[in-house]
């Protein structure tokens, strides 16, 4: 059965790789980025299976255990949309990570710790158990603290310390909550703990949603619950900081809350339009602290909690217009997020520096970094032809058609003041050139040996530029079709999961 | 009310180790209150599966058991423990790294990050 396969490479890759890893040199960056190309090609495979399947899910039951008492791995169209987002990103920075980290001693422990955040990924996405997907959460948190603190300086160990006992406070109201969730309903399947959930309006139900919703919602970062975020991301190395962003924050928060609130406690509109107004309140916020950041990856990590306001806001509006807007924008964040963090990581790779004010001559020396950051900064504010605009676009008029115009009026506003953050960083950090004669220009290049960054660094962000070009195509109905009205179907009638998987 | 005393202890059990996770100013108190916090959960699931005088859940094929407490939690909580302990351990290992780096262990003064 394929859907296995998803968990058992990423930690069969971590676990040999720290075997063979340390003795050869090239070993892990080979061994590393052939596993997570057959990840990538089986989630594509998946898609194509899911789309010519009859049932439209795929349900593995461990051990030939019936439902509602063994594990069961459960892959239906949300799962396969966020397995294709989260495998095609690995793959990217996978590859960056063959240059970026040359300069790290003990290289095999990052790629060890990276595919042990992927197998939890994986593992968080595709089970239908509530105690396994408290498991492998815990498994993709564990690396990721040991990720941020990988470069064990002052700056690093800081950061980890905060994020871990973060982290570690959401997990322990996860667990609590899964607590009572086992004892109201004795059961840890998902589909069945809904068919009891949905018939009582009990107390403890809801007590347990919120309790759900504050670890989900830290995991996430979004607004009360942010101020972790702005320190651990840009502490680790770029690449992670490019996984973290991108993916770590949308499968262990975003995913886990849609699939929580919809699919499992089935609950009322008008309290998930409480979730917009969380949205709402992140947009605001995230941006205003970005507008002053100097440092790049800083900037960068303030605006993914200003994003992730926008994937709340799009959500809660909880009409298939928003639920469209909002998971489109989850995938494109996704990529123009660690592209943007990737072009951070190629700065900091020559100039040993984060701060904006300290780059010269980026755009004449490194012309496809320059390319790729271009790109992403307009995607991420929203500039026409690229994919960014398209789900802005869509959560507005689903702003509109839900007739919450202030609502509208703020992702215009964001909007443009996330296109004035950007350009600040285009002009200081890419397009500066000081006021020095030419001849000095150029013994000012020399001594600081910039030139632009290897082969695999410039691989990535360039196929990350051409996707955020591309992936507007999904607004066209066929493709549309494929990827993501199933997703906006199975989350919008919350019930079509609990029967799809108890027939 | 006497029914409920102990998972009320427990819930106490655990706002006490968040507290002293919001609160204390010494790293090792942090992790201390997160260990606390980490066995009032454990505490509380094991107490979900008790039965009163219930046996142990193993089958034998002399005795006939009706009453046996609930084996699931038992199991979770055992993974649940590996967890705990694995967060633990990392969280001595990051907090030891920042006494050689610098040179204390009060948050107040490991402060670079800030804006």
């Amino acid at each position: 059965m394929i859907v296995t396969f998803f968990i058992i490479l990423p930690l069969f890759a971590a676990f040999v790789n720290a075997i063979f890893g340390r003795i050869f040199r090239l070993f892990s960056d080979i061994f590393i980025n052939i596993i997570n190309f057959i990840l990538l090609i089986l989630s594509f495979v998946i898609l194509y299976q899911i789309n010519t399947n009859q049932n439209n899910i795929f349900v593995y039951k461990i051990g030939g255990w019936e439902i509602p008492y063994g594990i069961s791995l459960v892959v239906d169209f949300y799962s396969v949309f966020m397995l294709l987002i989260v495998n095609i990103i690995t793959f990217f920075v996978g590859i960056y990570s063959i240059s970026y980290m040359q300069k790290y001693t003990e290289k095999w422990g990052f790629y060890s710790l990276f595919e042990l955040m992927l197998a939890g990924m994986n593992g968080v996405i595709i089970s239908g158990d509530l105690f396994n997907i408290f498991v492998f959460l815990e498994v993709a948190s564990i690396a990721s603290y040991a990720l941020v603190a990988f470069g064990t300086e002052k700056d690093e160990l800081e950061a980890a310390f905060k994020y871990i006992v973060l982290g570690s406070i959401s997990t322990s109201f996860i667990l609590l909550a899964i607590i009572l969730s086992y004892g109201y309903t004795s059961t840890l399947n998902l589909a069945d703990i809904s068919n009891v959930a949905k018939m009582s309006n009990n107390y403890i139900v809801k007590i347990t949603l919120f309790l759900f919703l504050i670890g989900f919602g830290i995991k996430s970062a979004i607004v009360p619950l942010h101020w972790w975020l702005p320190d651990a991301h840009p502490s680790a190395p770029a690449p992670i900081s490019a996984m973290l962003s991108g993916l770590l924050i949308k499968t262990l928060g975003i995913y886990l809350i849609v699939r929580f609130v919809f699919n499992i406690f089935l609950v009322d509109i008008k309290i998930l339009n409480i979730l917009s107004y969380l949205g709402i309140f992140s947009m605001i916020v995230g941006v205003i602290l970005a507008l002053y950041q100097w440092d790049y990856k800083r900037l960068l990590a303030y605006h993914s909690i200003s994003q992730v306001g926008y994937i709340f806001l799009g959500i809660g509006l909880a009409t298939p217009l928003g639920l469209l807007g909002g998971l489109f924008h989850l995938l494109n964040h996704s990529v123009f997020k660690s592209l943007l963090f990737l072009t951070s990581g190629a700065l900091e790779y020559n100039f040993s520096t984060r701060n904006l004010k300290n780059y010269y001559y980026v755009s004449k020396t490194m012309p496809k970094t320059t390319f790729s950051a271009v790109i992403g900064s307009f995607s991420i504010a929203g500039i026409p032809p690229f994919n960014g605009f398209w789900s802005k676009l869509i959560i507005l008029f689903a702003c509109i058609q839900s007739k919450n115009i202030i609502f509208g009026l703020v992702v215009i506003l964001v909007s443009v003041l996330t296109l004035a953050s950007f350009l600040k960083v285009l002009k200081y950090g890419f397009y500066r050139e000081n006021n020095y004669s030419e001849k000095e220009n150029n013994l000012f290049l020399v001594k600081k040996n910039i030139k632009e960054v290897p082969f695999f660094m410039q691989f990535s962000m360039i196929s990350l530029a051409i996707l955020c070009i591309i992936l507007g195509i999904i607004i066209y109905p066929e493709v549309k079709q494929i990827l993501i009205s199933k997703t906006v179907e199975i989350i919008y009638n919350g019930d079509l999961y609990r029967n799809l998987v108890i027939k | 009310m006497f029914k409920y005393l102990a998972y009320i202890l427990c819930l106490t059990l655990f706002f006490v180790g968040l507290y002293g996770i919001i609160v204390k100013k010494n790293l090792f108190k942090i992790i201390i209150s997160f260990i606390i916090m980490e066995n009032a959960l454990n505490l509380f699931f094991i107490l979900l599966g008790y039965r009163k005088s219930a046996t142990f859940p193993i089958f034998l094929k002399n005795i006939e058991q009706t009453n046996i407490v609930d084996p699931v939690p038992q199991a979770l909580v055992l993974t649940s423990i590996v967890i705990g302990l694995s967060v633990t351990i990392l969280m001595v290992a990051i907090a030891l790294r920042i006494y050689e780096k610098y040179k204390t262990f009060d948050i107040t003064e490991i402060k670079n990050l800030k804006g």
